[in-house]
């Protein structure tokens, strides 16, 4: 089996890269690359994203033909795709970090700051929270429920349709961490640096 | 709801640990990768390695390191020390640190945390803040401690704030290395201050430091000589913590 972790100037992947690495072991072949035959032929797709949302959009776009691989391989032929951070955040139909910036359209919705509350909580929301899971999402198989997860970001991810939550966080207020749409996946938190447990969603994810 | 962190540090030389871990299991008390692995199967939230390299020649010595723990440990790690430049920090991040701390470098030229929070996010941008009481508030320090600046803590740290730092790591320098626990005082007025995480360092001794560092509103705690020296493990420290109902990850 092949997982291609996509490379598009999203910032730093080392540590996505090391982790599916060391679930994967010698089982399954990791793949970081932006070459879209080599995307085409994996059997599933990860989707990092760090910085700002519209610096990663900008970075899918400076690819030429990536946006329309990736939507093939996620819409059409519904391979399994893991959006992580901004990864998952692109799903939406717009985002508002920066300026106004069209996202990937996938999953209904918007990405917004996170409303602080007039300074009561500090952003970015760093740290271990945990997890509220509100469907039963595969990539959740034999995750407690209020397990910790490691968050960084200080914008949220709105979806249109609730069905599509697979997970929530308190901070400020309830917010969606974990989206799951068919064979789409995302993560707000990143489970690659969330210790064993975290490993475990992504062995989850590679099982698929 | 959010945990407080607890963040040990380990002090690295020329890639080796100079305070280390008194374990007798160790095979290698002086491997830094070794001793970051203890660390996060204990439970730290995250790790910290402050590179203490003086000779340019060895710098490169860190980023081995870096890469060797980032390949162990899935817990976030920051590597701070010698940080100069956007170059800098692009090579810690490409070999596997998450985030980078900034000290001399974010002093003498702002724009460095400016342009490195745009060009790789706030998340990884933590900007280290070494200060020390004056008779009207806090001075902060450059070089490891070495140069004074004039310059106002507390104003500092609202600069940095608006430069896109994603976190401050507050040292007192009066406190480091007295056992006697953190800067209560600098760290409320920093923390109440500023709206980015602020992790208290300098001076802990016993585990109602951490208790009391929390409470001056800091997230997260940072240490060294109480791990180090094997006074504690994270474990009792997280322990302790719950029981003064401290919300910590256990």
């Amino acid at each position: 089996m092949n997982v291609t972790i996509v490379d598009y100037n999203s910032g730093n992947i080392s540590s996505v890269i090391n982790s599916f690495k060391e679930v994967a072991k010698d089982k399954v072949n990791i793949e970081v690359t932006s070459n879209l035959n080599k995307i085409k032929s994996s059997d599933k797709v990860v989707l990092p994203g760090q910085g700002s949302f519209k610096s990663c959009i900008d970075g899918l776009n400076s690819i030429n033909g990536l946006i329309d691989t990736l939507s093939e391989f996620a819409l059409n032929n519904k391979k399994p795709l893991l959006g992580i951070c901004v990864g998952l955040q692109m799903f939406a139909d717009i985002g508002y970090e920066e300026v106004e910036t069209k996202g990937l359209g996938w999953i209904s919705g918007k990405v917004s700051k996170i409303d602080n509350q007039n300074g009561k909580y500090k952003l970015p929301h760093i740290g271990w929270n945990q997890i509220n899971i509100a469907k039963d999402s595969k990539i959740f198989k034999d995750i407690e429920n209020n397990s910790h997860m490691y968050f960084v970001h200080s914008y949220e991810f709105i979806p249109n349709d609730n069905s599509v939550t697979a997970a929530t966080t308190d901070y400020a207020s309830n917010m969606v961490c974990a989206v799951e749409k068919e064979n789409i996946f995302g993560t707000q938190f990143h489970p690659e640096k969330s210790d064993k447990i975290g490993l475990k969603i992504i062995n989850n994810f590679i099982n698929l | 709801m959010l945990k407080n962190r607890i963040i040990p540090c380990l002090d690295v030389k020329n890639g080796r640990v100079v305070k280390g871990i008194n374990f007798v299991d160790l095979k290698d008390a002086g491997d830094p990768v070794e001793q970051a692995k203890i660390y996060s199967d204990g439970g730290a939230d995250e790790i910290c390695f402050l590179d203490i390299t003086a000779s340019n020649e060895n710098r490169d010595t860190i980023y081995e390191v870096v890469e060797k723990t980032s390949k162990k440990c899935f817990v976030p790690l920051t590597v701070g020390g010698g940080v100069r430049s956007i170059d800098d920090i692009n090579k810690l991040l490409n070999c596997g640190a998450d985030k980078v701390s900034i000290n001399t470098a974010a002093v003498q030229n702002s724009k460095v945390v400016e342009d490195s929070s745009k060009k790789f996010g706030s998340q990884c941008i933590v900007v280290a803040i070494d200060a020390k009481k004056k008779d009207d508030g806090w001075e902060i320090f450059t070089h490891g401690g070495r140069n004074p600046t004039s310059i106002n803590a507390l104003e500092f740290a609202s600069k940095m704030e608006k430069c896109g730092a994603g976190e401050l790591l507050v040292t007192s320098m009066d406190k480091d290395g007295t056992q006697s626990g953190y800067d209560i005082e600098l760290m409320h007025k920093i923390s109440s201050m500023v709206n980015i995480p602020v992790i208290a360092s300098g001076g802990v001794g016993t585990l109602d430091h951490l208790v009391d560092g929390i409470k001056s509103g800091a997230s997260a705690v940072l240490a060294a000589s109480i791990f180090h020296y094997g006074t504690y493990s994270v474990n009792e420290a997280k322990q302790y913590l719950a029981s003064k109902d401290i919300p910590v990850r256990i």
